[in-house]
């Protein structure tokens, strides 16, 4: 293991930064930026900061959960927490952070000086942030007139009728909607712009079949934006129209149907899941062939998986609904195209083994966290295939089974890619590593953590505990299980509070990084560590996938076998 | 560093990219269609749902006029951008103040029928199912050919002072493209409320 050797031998020389504007330019700076690099670095800073706040909630619930008959939190506040911790993590944190990696790295990955539209680009970020203030900004403004209400409390996915004016008077549900509909239009000004960069501003030499598999991804994850957040958005709007003009989209008693935002709700909620675990998937494709000394294997079968996802996540939505009591045709139908995800997904995780298969693995920090990530998103997508059988659904459907499942993908997954990320493009950004001993705490506290917690849920889920509940009687059976869930929840607490004064140390006392500390082969590493304004002095010519190769082997050149 | 270098090639070959603000807005207007696409899968569904009057038959007229406006507008602008191209100025002028009139008759058309629905029929987006939906549904639309019209106005404006010309091109095909979405989208909305919803 040559973790001790970091930043690896043969990497380019540091080069040093200026400093001399006073704190209030700098701070001025940040707001007027249109720079692609530095708005990449507030989406993923806003989003840390969302990571922190939607914890906190997180850990309150488990608090309340841990033992029966607990009053920690009372109902009311509970189904607050619940429902702000999963808009905050899907909305505030989720995609915001993925963005903001992919507004960091796109350009960089295709030899671009910047985004295709810089200030669409500030413009879609001040509007994911100032969505995200909305939002809380309920826990203030969401009474009303009424005196009721405060955040809002209708679950994340806000069924109907319970978001009818009559069920949730005052405003909470009004922010929770005008919140996602201001920062949808900002995912979706974002995804638009990733797409035009992508298209357009490729480096010359790089044909799409030569581009890196991350913005690959982004691409697909930007294509399948632009028709999963905007059904979100159409929602959102009428449902503000059933609740300021008397609309009756949702309305029952007029004749509307409550199924119908499950449907709407769906269609883009179960893309999203996709929007958010490609881009992870993206992640793990540049970090592991780097550390596994390979190029990764099966290119263009990981191309066309990716595209294949996309296709079918938009056919799935219904695996959410099997309960509501739909036609054993929709039933057969849903199943099944649920479960062709597993195949292109299968894929790609063969592709990864493959790829780590024979070669000279380094566990340096990301490396850990995308080895940890094959093995939790392959047990997240198994119970995700159990879970896509419907009878077995209508026995586990709204049960601390789902819960474990998804929080599988979205923890067990990507929130580990993130992680993986953020140690692997850290020194890009900052120009220091990051402290490598703190990572290995950080690693392996959060996977004792995420095991501790997560695995042990699925059994209060099997033993019929139902999600949302804010307590439960000593009798169930379920506290030692629930004890024990609580006990890694704070474990995983620990290790991002290990992680986050690590972010914080390192940018001050981390190792000087220098242009390539992995020895790595995209184009960001080209340039010094933290990039330049117009990044890349020359604009580059790349010949093949890995441009980098080519220049420090110029013996052996990858183009001579691509073709 | 200077041994890193990826100074292109002078035998390398042409290397062009598709525009990026055709990309952005084709882009646009997939994520604008899958919008219009759920505000008319509840139209469809909703058909014959409400449980009072009035109803489409009862009280709906095809726009017969609008729409016939609206769709050659689209003839129109691909005169105005023919022109721009060939550096016609005074052509573009002309077919842009001829779209932006007959968007201008579309609305009105619109504002006339809304006015006779909710004064003469009775018919609000509180009263009924398909008072919400058909509401929602066209003034969805038509809340897009106002901005349509916003932007061929101020393209108009920029025109007669003399700040556009061929070199803007490009930038007008963008903004066309997005007006012959507008109409496109009427095609369907007009067939899903006035032939099939009738």
């Amino acid at each position: 293991m040559a973790d001790q050797s970091i930043p690896y031998p043969g990497t380019f020389e540091p080069v040093q930064t200026e400093g001399g504007a006073t704190l209030l330019e700098k701070l001025h700076s940040w707001v007027i930026t249109v720079d692609h690099k530095k708005l990449g670095i507030l989406y993923v800073v806003y989003s840390l900061c969302f990571l922190l706040v939607g914890g906190i909630e997180a850990i309150c619930i488990r608090i309340q959960l841990a033992i029966p008959d607990n009053h920690f939190l009372g109902p009311a506040v509970f189904n607050r927490f619940f429902t702000m911790h999963g808009t905050t993590m899907v909305f505030l944190v989720g995609m915001p952070i993925l963005f903001g990696f992919a507004n960091y790295l796109v350009p960089l990955m295709i030899g671009a000086r910047d985004m295709a539209f810089p200030r669409l680009n500030a413009f879609s970020f001040w509007l994911t942030a100032f969505g995200g203030l909305l939002l809380y900004f309920s826990f203030i403004g969401g009474f009303g007139l009424y005196g009721m209400g405060s955040a809002p409390d209708v679950g994340w996915f806000a069924y109907a009728p319970l978001t009818a004016r009559a069920f949730s008077p005052g405003h909470s549900t009004d922010y929770w909607a005008l919140a996602l509909i201001v920062s949808g239009f900002g995912t979706l000004g974002t995804a638009i712009n990733i797409i035009a960069t992508i298209v357009s501003m490729r480096c010359k030499g790089m044909t799409l079949l030569r581009m890196p598999l991350f913005p690959w991804l982004m691409f697909v994850v930007s294509s399948l934006t632009l028709i999963a957040i905007t059904p979100l958005t159409a929602a959102q709007v009428m449902l503000l129209i059933d609740r300021y003009l008397g609309g009756h989209f949702f309305d029952t008693q007029a004749g509307g149907s409550a199924v119908v935002w499950m449907h709407f709700f769906w269609i883009f909620g179960h893309p999203e899941v996709y929007i958010l675990v490609m881009p992870a998937f993206g992640i793990a494709n540049e970090i592991i062939p780097v550390f596994s000394r390979k190029a990764i294997f099966g290119y263009p079968a990981m191309v066309s998986a990716s595209a294949c996802i996309a296709f079918v996540s938009v056919s799935v939505w219904a695996h959410h609904m099997f309960t509501v009591g739909m036609t054993s045709v929709s039933n057969a139908f849903f199943t099944l195209s649920t479960m062709m995800v597993g195949i292109p997904t299968g894929i790609k995780i063969f592709n990864w083994i493959a790829t780590m298969w024979g070669g000279k693995i380094r566990f340096a920090t990301p490396m850990l966290f995308c080895t940890a990530f094959l093995l939790q998103f392959l047990i997240a997508g198994l119970t995700g295939i159990m879970l896509a059988a419907a009878p077995l659904d209508w026995q586990l459907h709204n049960s601390y089974f789902v819960i474990a499942h998804f929080h599988y993908v979205l923890v067990g997954a990507i929130v580990t890619c993130i992680f993986a990320a953020i140690y692997y493009w850290y020194p890009k950004a900052t120009g220091r590593m990051m402290n490598e001993t703190l990572g290995k705490w950080h690693f392996w506290l959060f996977i004792i953590g995420f095991h501790l917690c997560f695995d042990t849920m699925h059994i209060p889920g099997m033993l019929g505990m139902p999600r949302s509940i804010y307590t439960y009687q000593a009798d169930r059976g379920w506290g030692t299980l629930n004890l024990i869930t609580s006990i890694g929840g704070f474990i995983q607490g620990i290790a991002v509070l290990i992680f986050a004064y690590n972010l914080i140390v390192s940018y001050f006392r981390g190792l000087q990084a220098g242009n390539d500390p992995w020895d790595a082969w995209t184009l960001e590493w080209s340039i010094p560590s933290p990039p330049p304004e117009y990044n890349f002095a020359i604009e580059p010519e790349v010949k093949s996938r890995r441009p980098l190769w080519d220049l420090k082997h110029p013996e052996d050149p990858d183009w001579r076998y691509e073709q | 560093m200077s041994a890193y270098s990826f100074a292109p090639t002078p035998q390398s070959p042409a290397w062009e990219l598709p525009p990026r603000g055709t990309v952005a807005m084709l882009s646009l207007i997939i994520g604008e269609s899958a919008i219009f696409t759920i505000f008319v899968v509840a139209y469809v569904f909703y058909i014959g749902k409400s449980l009072s009057g009035p109803t489409p038959q009862q009280v709906l007229e095809v726009p017969w006029l609008g729409t016939i406006c609206l769709l050659s507008s689209s003839f129109t602008i691909w005169r105005a951008e023919h022109a721009i191209t060939s550096g016609a100025m005074a052509r573009f002028t002309i077919w842009l103040a001829a779209t932006i009139t007959l968007g201008v008759i579309f609305l009105a058309g619109t504002a006339q029928e809304w006015h006779k629905l909710i004064y003469q029929d009775g018919l609000t987006i509180q009263t009924n199912l398909f008072g919400t939906t058909f509401y929602s549904l066209v003034g969805l639309h038509a809340t897009h050919v106002v901005l349509g019209l916003l932007m061929l106005s101020l393209v108009l404006i920029f025109t007669l002072f003399g700040k556009v010309g061929t070199q803007h091109a490009d930038r007008i095909k963008v903004v066309a493209l997005y007006w012959h979405f507008v109409d496109a989208v009427w095609v369907v909305v007009f067939t899903v409320v006035y032939i099939v919803g009738r």
